[in-house]
């Protein structure tokens, strides 16, 4: 099943819903490093947008390569 | 007492990075007498440098700061940063292109030109070009504020160096305006990336890594907790959903990104965003970093600066004096770009959509490109008698509170703005009447408050939420616009179609860019 480019940005709810919880992230553990999980789970979640974007991008071109 | 080893350095970068700047009035020279190429530097930049200059842009004393200082004060709290700018990228990504294509296509500058093309409405376009201003001062100040608690930890007389470094830099941004404060931006984002990053190293290394940092942070916060009570979890994601749709919304945040070339550019910009926002949330725990060293933060000149000194008083106590002068030079040079590139924004919002739309309609593009330099230093002035007149009354608890008040009113011009990118749906006076119910209600709530705060205590159901009032009165705005736009559709006659820019004005497509 292809999905039209214009849905693929729908991705980028999850982050959001994940980032804008903190109910559910708001713990001393588990910690890494010596980090409270409050901290390094925001972390995670910039480098996984971070990758949803360049993911996006590449996706996009290899469309475009393709035609 | 004046840290001369520190003084010494923090003078020596100053005046390589003042250097740089000159240079850069001879770098991709334009016609400096065409507003679009003194207030956007002539829409030429490819995807990095725009992602470099876009960051150096929004990432300002705020960061460097405001933020650690709310988090050395206040806790976790203070770290709604972290996810505020982790989303707001996105908008970068998905929305800002599309804002360059349709700013591009009608030949706007400003968010106030692309409203009254869209919306065909000039006392519209006169509240978005209001409010852009009036949001910019406040956060200018927060600027100089962070450049003046360099000087004063520094030794030096705060006030008198204060004036005198913006008057440099005044003077800069009058000749050649956006061109060298992209090219500065874009020094300032290695200069700053450095700080943070050996900084942080040293700082683990120092203070006994990561694990007793939070743990000594914990012991000496008032909530004697690194997490959020549950009664800041609507404080917490209120700012951050707040702060993350204003961000676009700023004149300066605008000019920047439309000072890309293309709309791909500001797409692939984007992709650079994270790293900063990475380096974000490594200085954030710079305030921890700052009770875990001791530091205590009072006054400095007879002025209670109080946490929000906590990053400079951190970097006077811990680091060698030579590396505190280089990250004073680098806080300083990363508060007076952005200062510059707001005052350019906020400048090209006089001229063009206040003086030339009321005062002078037909004035000549050399003229108006004249007038948006003197308001830029008038926009400086306006700032500096902000910060000081608001530290002799002793009402900054948070200098970050002047930039959340800026947000208060700038998020209110998201629906005709952002949503205006998507939607001719909404009537203007609807979209008007939204504006200034929200901008009225969003002020008092800042100043019902004691000390004042963009913290608002909302009660509902028995229950008190303490939440971003920026936020609370974007919903009043949408409600209000949403209500109010079938019924002007039945109350007016066939209208003018909103979409359509009026007859009787049309606003030129400027000239000089496509050379």
């Amino acid at each position: 099943m292809r999905i039209a480019p214009k849905y693929w940005y729908l991705v980028f709810l999850i982050p959001c819903v994940a980032l804008l919880l903190p109910p559910f992230f708001n713990n001393d553990n588990p910690a890494l490093a010596g980090m409270p999980f409050f901290y390094w789970y925001q972390l995670v979640w910039l480098l996984v947008t971070a990758a949803l974007m360049v993911g996006i991008v590449l996706l996009r071109r290899r469309g475009r390569g393709a035609v | 007492m004046i840290a001369w080893g520190t003084l010494a350095v923090f003078v020596l970068c100053m005046g390589a990075l003042l250097a740089v700047g000159a240079w850069a009035m001879r770098w991709r020279p334009g016609n400096m007498d065409q507003l679009e190429d003194w207030g956007l530097a002539g829409r030429q930049f490819g995807a990095l440098l725009l992602g470099l200059i876009v960051a150096g842009d929004i990432y300002t004393a705020y960061t460097y700061i405001a933020v650690p200082a709310y988090l050395y004060g206040a806790g976790a709290i203070g770290l709604f940063a972290v996810p505020y700018t982790i989303v707001a990228n996105l908008i970068m990504f998905i929305v800002m292109p599309r804002l360059w294509s349709l700013f591009r296509q009608g030949g706007h500058i400003t968010s106030a030109d692309f409203v009254r093309a869209r919306f065909g409405s000039r006392p519209l376009a006169l509240c978005m070009a209001l409010t852009g201003i009036a949001a910019t001062i406040p956060y200018i100040a927060l600027q100089m504020y962070g450049l003046e608690i360099c000087l004063a930890q520094m030794g030096l007389h705060p006030e008198v160096f204060l004036i005198l470094f913006f008057a440099v830099f005044a003077v800069y941004t009058y000749i050649s305006g956006l061109r060298v404060a992209a090219l500065l931006a874009v020094v300032k984002d290695g200069l700053i990336a450095v700080m943070i990053v050996t900084g942080f190293l040293y700082l683990m290394a120092t203070l006994g890594g990561m694990q007793s940092i939070f743990h000594a942070a914990a012991l000496r916060l008032p909530s004697h907790s690194v997490l959020l009570a549950p009664a800041q979890f609507p404080t917490y994601v209120t700012l951050a959903i707040g702060s993350l749709l204003a961000l676009f919304l700023y004149p300066h945040a605008l000019t920047g990104v439309l000072s890309a070339k293309d709309a791909a550019a500001v797409e692939r910009g984007a992709l650079l965003m994270p790293v900063f926002s990475f380096l974000l949330l490594l200085l954030s725990l710079f305030g921890f970093a700052a009770l875990a060293a001791g530091v205590h933060p009072g006054a400095l000149f007879g002025v209670n600066y109080g946490a929000n000194l906590a990053i400079p008083a951190l970097l006077a106590r811990v680091f060698p004096p030579w590396f505190t002068g280089f990250a004073f030079a680098a806080i300083g040079i990363g508060a007076l770009v952005p200062a510059s590139i707001m005052s350019i924004a906020a400048a090209n919002l006089f001229a063009r959509n206040i003086y030339r739309e009321f005062f002078r309609p037909n004035l000549a593009p050399d003229e108006e490109a004249a007038a948006a330099k003197l308001a830029s230093l008038v926009v400086k002035v306006g700032a500096l008698a902000f910060v000081l007149a608001a530290q002799d009354t002793g009402v900054i608890q948070y200098v970050i509170n002047f930039q959340l008040l800026g947000g208060v009113w700038i998020l209110q011009t998201l629906p005709a703005v952002l949503l205006g990118l998507y939607t001719t749906w909404f009537h203007r006076w609807a979209l008007l009447a939204g504006w200034g119910v929200s901008m009225a209600l969003g002020t008092w709530m800042f100043f019902s408050q004691h000390p004042f705060s963009t913290s608002y205590p909302l009660v509902f159901a028995g229950h008190t939420y303490t939440v971003y009032a920026a936020l609370l009165a974007l919903l009043v705005n949408l409600a209000l616009a949403a209500a109010l736009t079938p019924l002007c559709r039945r109350l007016r006659t066939p209208a003018v179609s909103p979409a359509s820019v009026p007859a009787e004005a049309p606003i030129p497509v400027p000239v000089g860019a496509a050379e």
